[in-house]
């Protein structure tokens, strides 16, 4: 069972309308205020990477149900360059635009299930899903 | 036709008027309504109705004033714009069946006069769209002004120590502010030690992280410290989750603690007078 809602990401206030959106959803899912901090930076993340290197694309929340756990899954997509080494992009510090090269990284670490799909030319899926403890 | 449907909306003037009034409460979306008292909807909406008829008998004259005030005042009374346009789409309306119903016009140019009304509504309703336009990018650009003087402020506290409070999300454009006026700031201040205090930042990612950092490294060059204080604790955690190193920064967790170690930094501290 899921609901899902979209911000389409266009300009930086995109970032922060999704933020808040997010925001909204892990509240009223019950995260804690901590939880709600990563949920917030992992999809500023997700959300200024895809102004940044696609240009444009769509950033997603999730409600999930599953076997009575509940969860918030950020769906990140866009139909930008792709990533051409996946592995290179998840290291530590690796950046093409002069950045810290800590947010692909630092999201797999503030959510607890992490993914991306993405081919050259194609575009990139990145999802990464919190659960309610 | 001109002068037929004139002399029609003059005999049927207030029937007309409660006709389409009714129609624009009707349909429109109650919450809408609501927020306007209600004897502020009836005295617009009946000088809505007569700018309407004004134009419809007095050309140019006195009109491009009138059309000007009232939307000057549609605008700023907040008349939703979608109301506004309803309003004269249901004054064409309204006419037109009105004029069928009482056999003013023949059926066969009733599209006629469709036409001439829809004419006439085309000037009132640009100049409104025009007045809303305008008015919109004028408070932009007003409070996109207010935001940069309230964007980063520098404020010398002491002597040798300046804060910056942070408050609200930080973009591009203002992790530019932040850096010039820090920079300018220390140096015309003569500051030893600035704080930066983050409370007020909403969520502190990789990029104000980077652009505290540059900011951080650039007072360093000009030869003064830079602190950072008022990390929440659920920020800290996630600066630790993103892997971001602040051990180049002095942090404290509150302005006051901030304050006394900029004090023993610079060879102070506050002491309490016996009394
Ligand atoms: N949506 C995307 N499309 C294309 N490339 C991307 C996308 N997201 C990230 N990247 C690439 O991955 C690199 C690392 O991203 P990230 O870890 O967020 O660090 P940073 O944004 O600081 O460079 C980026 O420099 C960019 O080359
Ligand atoms: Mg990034």
């Amino acid at each position: 069972m899921e609901i899902q809602s979209c911000v389409s990401i266009l300009n930086e206030w995109d970032i922060v309308a999704a933020r808040q959106l997010g925001r909204n959803v892990a509240k009223e899912l019950g995260f804690g205020t901590v939880d709600q901090a990563r949920i917030t930076t992992a999809i500023s993340e997700l959300a200024r990477n895809i102004y940044l290197y696609a240009g444009e694309g769509q950033l997603c929340i999730d409600r999930l149900n599953e076997n009575g756990k509940a969860g918030l899954r950020i769906i990140a997509l866009d139909k930008g360059p792709g990533i051409p080494d996946i592995r290179k992009v998840m290291e530590d510090g690796f950046s093409t635009s002069g950045g810290l090269g800590a947010g692909l990284p630092g999201v797999r670490r503030l959510m607890d299930d992490f993914n991306i799909d993405s081919n050259p030319g194609e575009g990139t899926d990145i999802r990464a899903t919190k659960w309610l403890r | 036709m001109y002068n037929k449907i004139t002399a029609h909306i003059e005999d049927h003037r207030e029937e007309l008027e409660r006709l389409w009034k009714e129609q624009l409460t009707s349909d429109t979306d109650a919450r809408i309504i609501d927020i306007m008292p209600e004897h502020i909807f009836e005295s617009t909406s009946s000088e809505f109705f007569d700018i309407i008829l004004l134009n419809l008998k007095d050309k140019d004259r006195e009109y491009k004033e009138k059309l000007q005030s009232f939307s000057d005042k549609v605008v700023r009374l907040g008349w939703p714009v979608a109301l506004v346009v309803k309003g004269l789409r249901e004054f064409v309306h309204t006419v037109q069946e009105n004029l069928v119903q009482y056999g003013s016009i023949d059926k066969e140019r009733e599209g006629d006069y469709l036409e001439l009304l829809d004419k006439w509504m085309t000037p009132i309703s640009n100049e409104i769209i025009q007045t809303y336009a305008e008015t919109w990018e004028k408070t932009v650009s007003l409070q996109k002004m207010a935001l940069q003087e309230l964007s980063a402020p520098l404020i010398p506290v002491m002597e040798q120590i300046s804060v910056m409070p942070l408050v609200g999300t930080i973009d591009t454009e203002r992790a530019r502010l932040v850096m010039e006026n820090l920079l300018d700031g220390v140096v015309s201040h003569r500051s030893e030690v600035v704080l930066i205090d983050i409370t007020g930042v909403p969520v502190v990612d990789t990029m104000v992280a980077h652009h505290i950092i540059q900011a951080a490294e650039a007072v360093h060059l000009v030869g003064a410290k830079c602190m950072l204080v008022g990390i929440r604790p659920e920020i800290a955690q996630t600066i630790v989750n993103l892997g971001i190193d602040l051990d180049k920064f002095i942090t404290t967790s509150t302005m006051k603690k901030g304050v006394e170690l900029a004090l023993e930094m610079t060879g102070r501290k506050i002491v309490e007078l016996e009394g």
